[in-house]
């Protein structure tokens, strides 16, 4: 399977090593064996060895794609970051439904906000616009990748200078070290 | 599914979240009626895809780890899908947005980066 898959697309990544031949993306293995196995419960031998199948060969198809290689690292940072996200999801989710009901005091400016990006990995990107647009109250409406600035539209904008502060402390930092 | 299969402390917390979850989804789809613009608008729904899905997974885990006697974490992969792909939709409407505004020479149009 694997020599007919490379015949057929020779110019794959990273093929020196030979556990990288055999396993093209391992993280995608990985959520995809997770994937079979939470979508076919219960575990049985029988599952398990399908799992592992369709986790082991469904890769190879990725490599026609030929995606660029992602690197994972600093474990501890992503799994404070999710924290960070998840607080701040259920929060700007109240804070929204408030604005909704008119239960908010007060006059309420909206707006958009321009943060000057120092992330250039399109992964840690991708990750950022996932939890910006997760977060109710900030919509994520133009990244300009030449300059590198992203334009946000927030709903209950208090001080632009905040924002900025907040998606580069909270979001970005962490994101430049994961995708690093 | 009768009642013997699911006790009342499962029913009470299977309610309590399903209607906690579509509770939010309600006030994420009021807002598209109650907040005035395009921009203001687009965050209303977020509501329901968020917290309000989260909510709702997790009364569906609930359930049916009760009723079947083990730990049914199927459901969770709704809650990964919608997250990973709805940021899609709303970007594109705001990209959409945005360039019918700027061609239009709005007041309101996004200003650039």
């Amino acid at each position: 399977m694997a020599g007919a898959v490379r015949r057929l697309c020779p110019r794959g990544p990273r093929w020196g090593h030979p556990l990288n031949r055999l396993l093209p993306y391992p993280l995608l293995s990985l959520g995809l064996f997770a994937t079979w196995l939470l979508l076919n419960p219960p575990l049985t031998p029988a599952t398990g060895l399908l799992a592992v199948t369709v986790g082991w060969l469904v890769p190879f198809v990725m490599r026609a794609l030929r995606p660029e290689a992602v690197r994972v690292r600093a474990p501890g940072v992503i799994l404070g970051l999710a924290g960070h996200v998840l607080v701040d999801v259920v929060q700007s989710n109240i804070d929204v439904a408030k604005v909704i009901l008119g239960l908010r005091r007060g006059t309420r400016r909206t707006g958009f906000v321009s943060i000057p990006l120092d992330l250039r990995s399109p992964y840690g990107l991708a990750v950022l616009s996932i939890i910006l647009t997760a977060t109710p109250g900030t919509l994520w409406i133009q990244y300009e990748s030449n300059t590198g600035r992203l334009l946000l539209h927030v709903l209950d904008l208090v001080d632009g200078d905040a924002w900025v502060r907040r998606v580069k402390d909270r979001y970005e930092r962490p994101l430049m070290e994961v995708f690093s | 599914m009768t009642k013997a299969d699911l006790p009342a402390w499962g029913a009470w917390l299977v309610v309590a979240l399903a209607l906690t979850g579509a509770g939010f989804s309600l006030t994420g789809a009021a807002g598209l009626i109650r907040l005035r613009t395009f921009y203001e608008r687009v965050h209303a729904p977020t509501l329901g895809a968020t917290l309000g899905m989260a909510l709702i997974v997790a009364a569906s885990v609930v359930f049916f780890s009760v009723t079947e006697g083990r730990l049914v974490l199927r459901d969770l992969l709704i809650g990964l899908f919608l997250t990973v792909t709805t940021p899609v939709t709303l970007i594109l409407l705001g990209r959409a947005a945005t360039y019918r505004d700027r061609a239009e020479g709005n007041a309101d149009a996004p200003p650039d980066p």
